[in-house]
């Protein structure tokens, strides 16, 4: 550890602002800071400092995913082997899985963290962490046979036009991974909807099975929007079919849950508040809902557990950035992600998922939410003042 | 019983180092200094010149503004020095001490035959007005205005902070002395922790005692303000330390000047934390000599560990610091892998790190900062630390982008600084929360003149 203490106070000139490496100061500040905590001392104000910083946070989520991800790795495999009637032991899907989702998590980090590498250069800053936790979103939220360059270009327009144009983490409107999927889905829709995306068709280094290219096999929500309720089975909670990688265990989702929440990084009374708008907005479907409408008739309960719903909940929408910032709006802002997924669902014949739609709305009036409750404070005071 | 006010919100961090119940003594310097930045939001304009001899009592500069408002010499003696630093600014006044101390003689006073203008008058001119402070802007209160009420906290909440009712103990008549004063001058309201127990404070007379009970930062006299009568705009109220309390008993009853207090000397590398009585203005070299542990960089902060400024071990007694903590200052520290470790000797308020497990365990914090500043990202950090009906991180942004308006609407009329100290110290944005806070106070204080 000294020695590359040592190596790297030797080096570091280099990375300085005249130095030979200059043009790297950047990544070199990253790497730095990723390798050691900073050593800076306060000049100011509070003297000691919380432990905490931007990176634990980030690291956190990151392994919250881990679950999820793992899970979606097998059930690549999984449905691999199913889709071709082969029996495969448990570490030919997991590393077949393993195989096909790590391409794009590669792309993903490389493209994205390229980015911000280049920007924080440019703008002379550290490096912003936020995008670790973005470039592990995104594998997650695509189909597995969503291509490779199709994952970069939407990668990059995502981190520049969602994120780095308004001022990098922290400042952006929207869920960066978000606007990634929303790309795809309205640039590539084959690659993104429909039957034939779901299911890996092409063995890797030997592992899996080849299947022919028309093979197609629809999600759940896909059998709901052409008019069929699927009956409720405990491979969907378990995760066992097919859909977005990382979306389909509710168990492995409920486990990063519970990391998020224990931790502290993420706001229950969101993750609440969505699970209740989510779950009040399908009853009353159930009960009221237009007759013949598939999405209606399914049960409210299936509702929660299908698509990237629980995902959108857990991961997407209390991305702290973009949710609402005060602790009232955060039980609105949920609520409302909630019932407005199911309302996409149920309502719009077009989209057999609403959860991403619903959280990017609902990104856009976070701050209308907070304005309220912050002004609801303002009037209070006004009054007092009035009143004395 | 009095009102009983319980607080949620805030923080209590177990520092190592805390100061044992008893006294040491520290023999008095030779050179005093007296420091114009520890009266916020004076102009400072110096009355001696160097060679001059002063007495307790004699001022050593004065407000620009306010000729009226004085801040006196806390010795007897020489002025050795006018010291100041880039354009000129008045950076300090020493005075090198006598052997025998000689006092100017005000004269016994008996507050309850005086009146409020009376009292004003005589803390004018003895200099004791420039430890009065005001809201709005957390700066000197100025003697034009007349306070809707004056407020004392009683306690500091903060961690490695003087217990003000061991301080107390042998001056309960001075401090009761000066609550009388205060109440000639306005509606004073006392802040009392629930934990305190001395007549002196819970039954303290001339004055509303409120008690109050809950973490950090219930100590602060801001928070407390919040919940008893919150600063509306256009309104003022004054501030003063419960020290100052009896700095202004004791020259009514005495009819000199005596700037003793009993300070706290704590933090994770004071050798025997415990208190000891020093002047204001008085020079740390004969505290920290020999009583502080050696062989790596150490930071001397004067006043305590969460507001103090950082000073050296040569540096001045601040005029309000109620205690002085010595903390590593942590610049050779390499820690790797910070993101993941679990880091059992750092503190963390977050769950992502073990410290909830840890129960009542101390810490021995150095002054890293542990982290690269960000914007602000995490939501509701501020909140869980801020016990007042406002909204911290919205007044925090807004005075970032210097929106005016917003920040009167906001409530900054009723905060000061050291009120999002707790704020600085849990944020994982790193932001200095307490410099941007003083920056908008002096912001609008400059808008509104």
């Amino acid at each position: 550890m000294n020695a590359l203490r040592k190596y790297l106070d030797k080096i570091k000139p280099d990375f300085e602002e005249g130095g030979r490496l200059h043009a790297l100061r950047s990544v070199f500040e990253g790497f730095e800071s990723f390798l050691f905590v900073p050593n800076t001392t306060s000049k100011c104000g509070v003297n000691v400092h919380d432990a905490i910083d931007s990176k634990r946070i980030m690291i956190f989520v990151v392994i919250a995913l881990m679950p999820a991800l793992l899970f979606g790795m097998y059930n690549i495999g999984y449905q691999n082997y199913m889709a071709a009637g082969v029996d495969g032991t448990f570490w030919e899907m997991f590393g077949f899985g393993f195989l096909a989702v790590l391409p794009k998590i590669i792309v993903s980090y490389v493209v994205g963290l390229g980015i911000e590498f280049i920007v924080a250069q440019w703008k002379h800053e550290e490096i912003q962490e936020g995008y670790l936790v973005t470039g592990m979103l995104v594998p997650m939220i695509v189909p597995v046979d969503c291509p490779l360059w199709i994952i970069a270009i939407a990668c990059a327009f995502a981190v520049i036009f969602a994120k780095e144009i308004f001022g990098g983490t922290g400042m952006n409107i929207f869920n960066v991974a978000l606007i990634t999927r929303a790309f795809l889905f309205f640039a590539y829709p084959t690659a993104m909807s429909g039957d034939a995306c779901w299911v890996a068709k092409e063995s890797i280094c030997g592992l899996g099975n080849d299947l022919p290219d028309t093979f197609t096999m629809a999600t759940p929500l896909g059998e709901v929007a052409t008019g069929t309720v699927p009956a409720f089975s405990w491979d969907q909670v378990i995760g066992l079919i097919p859909g977005s990688i990382g979306e389909t265990s509710v168990i492995a989702i409920a486990i990063g849950a519970l990391i998020l929440l224990w931790s502290g990084i993420a706001s229950w009374k969101t993750m609440f508040s969505v699970f209740v708008g989510g779950a009040l907005l399908a009853w009353i479907f159930n009960m009221w809902g237009p007759e013949g409408n598939a999405g209606a008739m399914m049960p409210w309960y299936e509702h929660l557990v299908l698509g990237g719903f629980c995902f959108g909940a857990v991961f997407m929408a209390t991305d702290p950035v973009t949710s609402a910032r005060t602790e009232t709006g955060k039980y609105i802002y949920g609520f409302l992600i909630g019932a407005m997924a199911i309302i996409i669902r149920v309502l719009n014949p077009g989209y057999p998922e609403g959860m991403m739609l619903a959280i990017l709305l609902m990104n856009l009036f976070a701050p209308l939410i907070d304005y309220f409750v912050v002004q609801h404070n303002i009037d209070k005071r006004t009054r007092r003042a009035i009143k004395k | 019983m009095a009102k009983v006010i319980k607080l949620h919100k805030g923080l209590d961090v177990n520092l190592k180092g805390k100061a044992a119940k008893e006294q040491f003594l520290v023999k008095k310097p030779g050179i005093y200094a007296l420091m114009p930045d520890d009266f916020t939001g004076m102009k400072p304009k110096v009355v001696v010149k160097e060679g001059d001899t002063v007495k307790v009592g004699d001022a050593l500069f004065v407000d620009k503004n306010h000729p009226e408002v004085k801040v006196v010499s806390s010795v007897s003696g020489k002025v050795t020095m006018v010291e100041r630093g880039d354009r000129r600014k008045l950076l300090s006044v020493r005075v090198a001490a006598d052997e025998n101390q000689q006092y100017v003689d005000f004269g016994k006073r008996s507050v309850e035959q005086m009146t409020a203008q009376d009292v004003k008058q005589f803390l004018l001119e003895t200099g004791l007005f420039a430890f009065l402070k005001q809201r709005p802007y957390d700066v000197v209160a100025c003697p034009d205005d007349t306070p809707k009420a004056i407020f004392v906290s009683a306690f500091n909440s903060m961690p490695l902070a003087a217990d003000f009712e061991y301080v107390l103990q042998g001056r309960e008549s001075d401090f009761q002395t000066g609550l009388n004063v205060l109440a000639k001058l306005a509606k004073t309201h006392l802040g009392v922790s629930t934990k305190q127990t001395a007549m002196a404070l819970t039954a303290a007379k001339n004055v509303e005692v409120t008690f109050f009970d809950g973490p950090a930062p219930a100590g602060n006299v801001g928070v407390q303000i919040n919940h008893v009568d919150p600063v509306n705009k256009g309104e003022v109220v004054w501030t003063v330390g419960a020290e100052e309390v009896i700095f202004i008993g004791r020259l009514f009853n005495t009819g000199k000047l005596d700037f003793t207090r009993v300070i706290a000397f704590a933090g994770s590398e004071v050798k025997k934390p415990a208190y000891c009585q020093m002047t204001v203005g008085q020079q740390l070299t004969s505290l920290i000599e020999g009583n502080v542990t050696t062989g790596r960089t150490l930071r001397v902060v004067n006043g305590n560990v969460m507001t103090g400024q950082v000073t050296t071990a040569d540096g001045f007694l601040a005029a309000h610091a109620t205690e002085i903590n010595v903390i590593p200052e942590g610049d050779d520290v390499h820690e790797m892998f910070g993101w993941i470790m679990p880091r059992l000797n750092d503190y963390s308020s977050s769950r992502s790190y073990c410290s909830w497990l840890m129960g009542r365990k101390e810490y021995a914090l150095d002054a890293r900062i542990k982290g690269g500043e960000r914007h602000l990202i995490m939501s509701g950090e501020y909140d869980r630390v801020f016990p007042m009906d406002i909204f911290p991180e919205q007044l925090v942004k807004a005075v970032i982008v210097g929106d005016i308006d917003r920040m009167e609407a906001l409530g900054i009329y009723e905060v000061a600084p050291e009120d999002f100290a707790l704020c600085e110290f849990v944020d994982s944005s790193k932001l200095e929360v307490q410099r941007i806070m003083r920056q908008g106070l002096d912001m609008l204080r400059k808008e509104m003149a």
